[in-house]
């Protein structure tokens, strides 16, 4: 292991983070809010740890695969570390256990609270809990390898273990040009979101913070409610964009350099659209006793049905009340998520068509034991080195999942919470079903608990073997 | 500028990676997903998996916005089919490697009617770099710059050479000879030197002078300067044909050994003057009975780079021979450097750098001011030679004044046809080209020397 290297990454990092973290505190001057002191304080704490590790440069340029996937785990457990510590600071969330799970639930993009309420949160800190969705939404190694001159081959081996998705491909040549672009759509994306609520009549600190909440498809609100108390046609502009940010952003480039007939091509694009557009039909069928009109219905279940395989965890009615089918259909999306190379979590569609192609031509092999079948995704057969780690993915998810379900079954709360719970957070949505619905929140849980969903979160946003990979005795042996 | 590069083997890899350096932004394509994620692994470049001569394919890697496109498959149609519908699908620049003499020989009609920019062929660019070595035969590696009017050769400080022991300062005063050491390799590291630095025994050291002062140089350090009079080649594959042709020319007596008859007799149609041996040149009473002992240089061209290093390493210990080893795949540099086994050149890097300089000719339109650029060791020190047009914060002060960046030393100005190895009084003017050394790399710009 190069660990001087790691160490000087991880301190640009946190010099990022320090410099994110003045947004809040211009939040705190804006609304003359004393609690802007801890942010300024944890800021300082950041851009000095940072520029004392910066300043020696790394001993050694060595950089394979195993750094990029230590740096990366790390890194995001340093930033939430830091990012942590303003709650606690300024007191708004005592426990420090509490606030740690609030920002790694913010910075993964699940969404996942542990307060019953946050209406009566300051706005520097509602900002910066939604804030850390959007820096989480794309990643922040991402950004730091679009800002800064990180030369060396090393970075494809960060991107890829920060990048969601079964392989990552670049956009152009280069990864700091292909990271520019993704945070050049992205934020391109966010400002005509804050724009258009602006429009619908949303104060600009609501406006902002929704869309944080939206574009890094994480869900924290600022109301109680989520987004229930939101006119219908501003829950109509966060159901679009929801789904907007679960496409695969490579969708998005094809746009930009002028070639839309390969972008809509894209068959996982298509098979995340249906996969929608499926799901909320069977919901309006399925719970239309739930509701006054039809047209509520639909609008109901496309906002929660958006909301749930984006993994974003916004919700607009109570869906714990509806029937059966509908929570299970829900539960299933939270498995599926959104779109490779898109800001959401979750196994991702790319991932799920192919195990589908797999199994189709395991069983055709069944029946004639001597064809030779290969998976074809996007036009083209996929490589089988791919399909073979999109099923050890599959393997590995369920076996933390697993795991993770029998710690949290020492809580004794009923199945479905127990369940869900795991889904939730092991999928980065938020609201799961039960004692952890959309109505209610995480704070209940012991500190074991709360620890296990922290990784379940990191584990689910940087896709189990990042973290996995910590525990590994042979990581660390030099 | 946006580069593809058409297959990535031993050439191709070496390529992308020297380009990626450079600051060009590449795009590899080949056939195999093993050799494809290996590149795309180790360079920062973005690799398109298929068939490079496909228009598909190359669209797919964006020859439309493409500046150059390098075709280095294994196959001569495959490259040339590359150019042909690069040339089509994207108006690009575009190099072939076309390695077969047949089509070798036609090479300017193939350049011109196909609308190529350059056509490599690495077995004729090896026996090149080989005949260069042979001309001069103190020095292990020779390059040229300033349109051959400033040679830097390098060459290693056996025992007793009287500049061991002596600091750089007083080289000039203690030989008469204006010379300048530009790097020193001492084991592994690779230094650029300052005015204090003392020489060791076994340094590998490199120097600039003009053509005329290098062979006085080599003279009054009582190392031959003159070129060799015969040359004893073992395996008569390609290389050895192409070189046989240029030491003919020159006058040199030629001896092939080579195992396969067919071959002896093709080779012997080809060379008239050339003496071919039947045999097996890995056997040593053949090499004894053909007289390696009095032979003044050996060249090693067999196929298996195992072998050449052997026969190189026998050939020292029974003759005092000019050795030239050439190693086609095996990437362990600093180990057979350490065997001191001679010259030893590397297809692929000879290869790779005729193409990366003429890829830094083109840039050079497009914003870049470097004008050649030489690998020196291995990859890591490089000679630039820049061509001085505009005003800059480098133009115009003494030397001794100037802020440099640690390791980077001004090997040469050249001005109006003479050649000026400067100390601290001299300065750069509008119209000099100049030639920089350094360990440091992507350079691209005199201004970048500076602090």
């Amino acid at each position: 292991m190069n660990y001087s290297i790691i160490r000087y990454i991880l301190c640009r990092v946190l010099e990022v983070e320090g410099i994110f973290l003045a947004l809040p505190c211009i939040t705190a001057v804006i609304y003359g809010e004393k609690s802007g002191w801890a942010f300024a304080a944890a800021m300082l704490l950041c851009l000095c740890a940072g520029f004392a590790g910066t300043r020696k440069k790394p001993k050694s340029q060595v950089f394979y695969a195993r750094e990029g996937f230590v740096t990366v785990s790390l890194s995001w457990i340093v930033l939430s570390l830091a990012g942590a510590l303003p709650f606690t600071l300024c007191g708004e969330i005592p426990s420090y256990t509490d606030a740690l799970f609030e920002v790694i639930s913010g910075f993964t993009t699940t969404g996942a609270s542990i307060l019953s309420a946050v209406e009566p949160l300051s706005r520097c800190c509602l900002f910066w809990r939604s804030f850390t969705h959007w820096l989480g939404g794309m990643g922040v190694l991402v950004f730091v390898m679009a800002v800064l001159p990180l030369s060396g081959g090393y970075n494809m081996h960060l991107m890829r273990a920060e990048s969601p998705g079964p392989s990552v491909g670049k956009l152009v040549p280069r990864v700091k040009h292909t990271a520019q672009i993704l945070y050049g759509i992205y934020l391109a994306m966010t400002l005509v979101q804050v724009i258009l609520l602006l429009l619908s009549g949303l104060p600009l600190f609501d406006s902002l913070t929704m869309t944080f909440g939206t574009a890094g498809t994480g869900g924290f609100g600022i109301l109680n409610d989520s987004a229930a108390s939101y006119t219908a046609l501003q829950q109509g502009i966060l159901t679009v964009f929801m789904i907007l940010f679960g496409v695969n952003f490579n969708v998005y480039y094809l746009f930009l350099i002028r070639k839309p007939g390969q972008a809509l091509k894209c068959e996982e694009m298509r098979a995340y659209l249906g996969i929608i557009a499926m799901a909320v039909l069977l919901i309006v069928w399925n719970a239309r006793d739930s509701f006054a009109t039809i047209a509520e219905a639909f609008r109901h279940s496309a906002f929660q049905v958006a909301s749930i395989i984006t993994t974003t965890g916004f919700s607009t009615v109570d869906f714990d009340q509806w029937p059966q089918l509908s929570k299970c259909i829900l539960v299933l999306l939270m498995f599926v998520g959104a779109c490779a190379g898109s800001t959401g979590g979750g196994i991702k569609v790319s991932r799920c068509v192919a195990l589908l192609k797999s199994v189709c031509n395991e069983l055709r092999c069944a029946m004639h034991p001597r064809s030779v079948r290969r998976v074809r995704f996007e036009g083209r057969p996929m490589d089988q080195d791919v399909v073979h780690s999109i099923e050890r993915f599959f393997a590995a998810y369920m076996i933390v999942f697993a795991v993770s379900v029998l710690v949290i079954a020492l809580e004794n709360m009923d199945f479905v919470s127990t369940f869900t719970a795991v889904a939730a957070t092991l999928n980065n949505i938020g609201p799961g079903l039960g004692a952890v619905g959309p109505m209610a929140n995480f704070g209940g849980l012991s500190v074991l608990s709360k620890y296990v969903l922290m990784f379940d979160m990191l584990a689910g946003r940087l896709e189990i073997f990042p973290m996995l990979v910590l525990f590994m005795p042979m990581t660390w042996r030099k | 500028m946006q580069i593809i590069v058409v297959g990535c083997g031993n050439v191709g890899s070496t390529l992308t990676e020297q380009l990626s350096k450079e600051g060009h932004n590449i795009t590899v394509i080949d056939s195999k997903t093993d050799r494809l994620k290996r590149v795309t692994d180790s360079s920062d470049v973005m690799g398109v998996l298929g068939n490079g001569a496909t228009y598909s394919v190359q669209m797919e890697a964006g020859i439309e916005e493409a500046d150059l496109l390098i075709a280095v498959t294994d196959s001569d149609e495959l490259n040339l089919l590359c150019c042909l519908i690069a040339k089509k699908a994207g108006n690009c620049h575009t190099i072939a490697r076309v390695r077969n003499p047949v089509y070798s020989l036609e090479v300017d009609f193939i350049k011109e009617e196909l609308g190529l920019s350059m056509v490599i062929n690495p077995e004729a660019a090896a026996a090149t770099a080989i005949a260069r070595l042979l001309k001069f035969p103190s020095a292990i590696e020779v390059e040229t710059f300033a349109r051959g009017r400033v040679e830097l050769s390098k060459f290693r400080l056996e025992a007793g050479n009287i500049l061991t022991g002596l600091s750089l300062k007083d080289i000039s005063s203690r030989l008469h000879c204006d010379v300048l050491v530009c790097t020193v390799e001492r084991g592994e590291e690779v230094m650029i030197p300052d005015g204090n630095f003392v020489l060791r025994e076994k340094d590998m050291i490199s120097v600039v002078a003009s053509s005329r002062n290098i062979v006085q140089f080599f003279k009054k350090m009582g190392m031959a300067t003159g070129r060799v009079k015969d040359a004893m080649i073992v395996g008569g594959g390609s290389t050895a044909y192409y070189l046989s042709k240029q030491l003919l020319a020159m006058g040199i007596h030629i001896k092939i050994v080579e195992r396969d008859r067919e071959r002896c007799e093709e080779l012997c149609e080809l060379l008239p003057q050339a003496a071919v041996v039947h045999g097996d040149g890995t056997d040593r009473s053949v090499l004894l009975e053909e007289g390696i002992e009095k032979a003044q240089a050996f060249v090693s061209l067999t196929n298996v780079d195992e072998e050449n290093i052997m026969l190189s390493l026998f050939a020292k210990s029974v003759s005092r021979a000019k050795l030239v080893t050439r190693v086609h795949r095996i990437s362990y540099d600093e180990m057979i450097g350490s065997l001191d086994i001679g010259s030893i050149v590397y297809p692929r890097y000879t290869t790779a750098e005729n193409i990366v300089r003429y890829v830094c000719a083109m840039s050079n339109t497009v914003g870049s001011n470097v004008e050649t650029l030489y690998k020196l060791i291995g990859d890591k020190a490089e000679a630039l030679e820049f061509w001085i047009r505009e005003k800059s914060p480098a133009v115009g002060i003494p030397l001794q004044k100037m802020n440099l960046k640690p390791n980077i030393l001004l090997a040469c100005i050249n001005r109006r046809n003479s050649v000026i190895i400067p100390g601290g009084q001299d300065m750069i003017q509008v119209g000099d080209t100049v030639v920089v050394v350094t360990t440091n790399t992507g350079l691209h710009d005199i201004r970048d020397i500076l602090r």
